[in-house]
């Protein structure tokens, strides 16, 4: 299968006059099409930075960063972003956050109105559309943050900690749910988490990274048989404690 | 809808006879501190030539009303507050969004900007009159600028502490400076804007006042100048209660 996205010895710093951190060192890796790719490690390890990098938000001083082989500032790819949190504007009702997007691109017309009704209906969200965010529940609103960031028809999904501003419970919920939102539609998709069950759970591969500054430590591939396909019954499969114990090892070796 | 039940409706009616109480009492504490100052001023304990009393302001204020002269001034005052708390408003905001979208004018303007807000603006209503003449213009200058600097320093702080990873969605989804501006800013600044025009209205009537106790021709301000000048302490107190 080919590539869809290709990073290739990427480094980047931070600066203050006090003096420069060093976030990530040399990191490679290759996200496949259509592939659920995790990526775990220590917190303030530099996880964010990466996708700062991939979404554009920030430029790389060293290294490349392709995607379908084109490099990323010349791709007209579509990228898309889940923040930590939902990030809905308390001042929008549901239906106008979710045409977030589109409006700033200013490709909202009636047509993607229709799409987006559609899609928000498909997604049970279609009596809240006029509701102001605060009148939803943690994963309605998770939801409709995945649904703004969907309508920009994104080729690659980056996620940022989508869930961990969640309790527990609904955590579960929308992390099944969103995942599996993502998987019926083929996006090919990068979850970055601390939480190394939650990236079992999802993930086709899940990459391990140091401490800050961030290297690659070991890419590990996750396999789970057909009757396994979701992240809540993954929980349940055999083979879960076994990726859990090595990815734990994998987090604590020091080198 | 059902009847609400037994301990709700003690609540309400505690409540009810709170809110009464409060009411009351505020009504009552005016009416006692009004009838202690006429009182006061008809036993002689103060001199009601200096100090005035209620009866004396109230028949002031018949008089005035009665040939019209009061509207006039508090006419004219409301509309110097008017248009200068308009300035303030449309001024203050372009301002602070001016220094929010450079940083470094931001930081250049910070200190001058601290100075002008902590200088005595009464200080620098007579100045005003020789650069901009006994008029109008005058008063509504010094209103200005009484409240414009505190108005633009507290919108700025403001606007910076927009939360960050909002400004970061609108650039993941390709938004440019403009649009951060229109889509978050401005709408998550509106609770900000509306407290900072209460501040506003208040600062620039204080501001008016000033401009007309130096330069005016009629107005509240020019009413209590012209009255303590003449000694009719009626007319300054009469202004003071239409304030």
């Amino acid at each position: 299968m080919k590539s869809k996205l290709e990073v290739e010895h990427l480094c980047y710093s931070y600066h203050t006059l006090e003096g420069e951190t060093k976030a990530l060192s040399d990191i490679s890796f290759d996200v496949r099409d259509g592939e659920f790719y995790a990526i775990v490690g220590p917190s303030g390890c530099g996880k964010s930075t990466l996708l700062s990098l991939l979404c554009g938000l920030i430029e790389p001083e060293e290294g490349k960063i392709r995607i379908d082989g084109v490099e990323r500032r010349d791709s007209h790819a579509a990228i898309g972003y889940m923040l930590q949190r939902d990030h809905l504007f308390e001042w929008r009702t549901i239906f106008n956050n979710v045409t977030l997007g589109l409006e700033i691109q200013k490709r909202l017309d009636e047509k993607a109105k229709e799409e987006l009704r559609a899609m928000l209906k498909t997604y049970g969200l279609s009596q809240f559309q006029e509701s102001k965010p605060a009148q939803l529940s943690g994963g309605m609103r998770q939801r409709a943050a995945l649904i703004r960031t969907l309508a920009l028809k994104p080729d690659i999904l980056l996620l940022d900690e989508p869930f961990s501003a969640l309790d527990y419970q609904t955590r579960l919920e929308v992390c099944d749910d969103i995942s599996t939102i993502i998987r019926t539609q083929k996006k090919t998709a990068l979850l970055i988490t601390h939480d190394l069950s939650e990236a079992i759970s999802v993930a086709d591969r899940i990459l391990i990274l140091s401490s800050r500054p961030a290297r690659v430590k070991h890419v590990l591939e996750i396999h789970f048989d057909k009757e396994y396909d979701r992240p809540l019954s993954r929980r349940n499969a055999p083979e879960f404690s076994a990726y859990f114990n090595e990815l734990w090892k994998e987090l604590k070796t020091h080198d | 809808m059902t009847e609400p039940s037994l301990s709700q409706q003690e609540f309400i009616e505690r409540e009810r006879y709170h809110r009464n109480k409060v009411r009351i009492c505020r009504i009552m504490l005016l009416v006692l501190l009004l009838a202690l100052w006429e009182l006061c001023a008809s036993l002689h304990m103060i001199d009601a030539f200096i100090f005035s009393s209620p009866r004396r302001i109230g028949s002031c204020f018949i008089k005035m009303a009665a040939d019209g002269s009061i509207f006039l001034h508090v006419g004219v005052t409301l509309w110097e507050t008017l248009v200068s708390f308009f300035l303030v408003v449309t001024v203050g905001v372009a301002a602070a969004v001016a220094l929010w979208a450079s940083r470094s004018l931001s930081e250049i303007l910070e200190p001058y900007l601290v100075m002008l807000n902590s200088l005595p603006k009464s200080a620098l209503a007579p100045l005003l009159i020789v650069w901009l003449g006994n008029n109008m213009r005058t008063i509504i200058v010094a209103a200005v600028s009484v409240a414009v600097f505190g108005s633009i320093l507290t919108l700025h702080t403001g606007f910076m502490q927009t939360d960050p990873d909002k400004i970061r969605l609108i650039q993941s989804l390709g938004g440019t400076k403009k649009d951060i501006l229109l889509k978050v800013l401005i709408p998550s600044s509106v609770p900000l804007i509306i407290s900072n025009m209460k501040v506003n209205v208040g600062l620039c009537l204080v501001g008016v006042i000033i401009g007309e106790f130096l330069s005016a021709k009629a107005g509240l301000g020019y009413l209590i100048i012209y009255a303590s000048q003449v000694f009719t302490c009626e007319y300054p107190l009469t202004g003071k209660t239409m304030d």
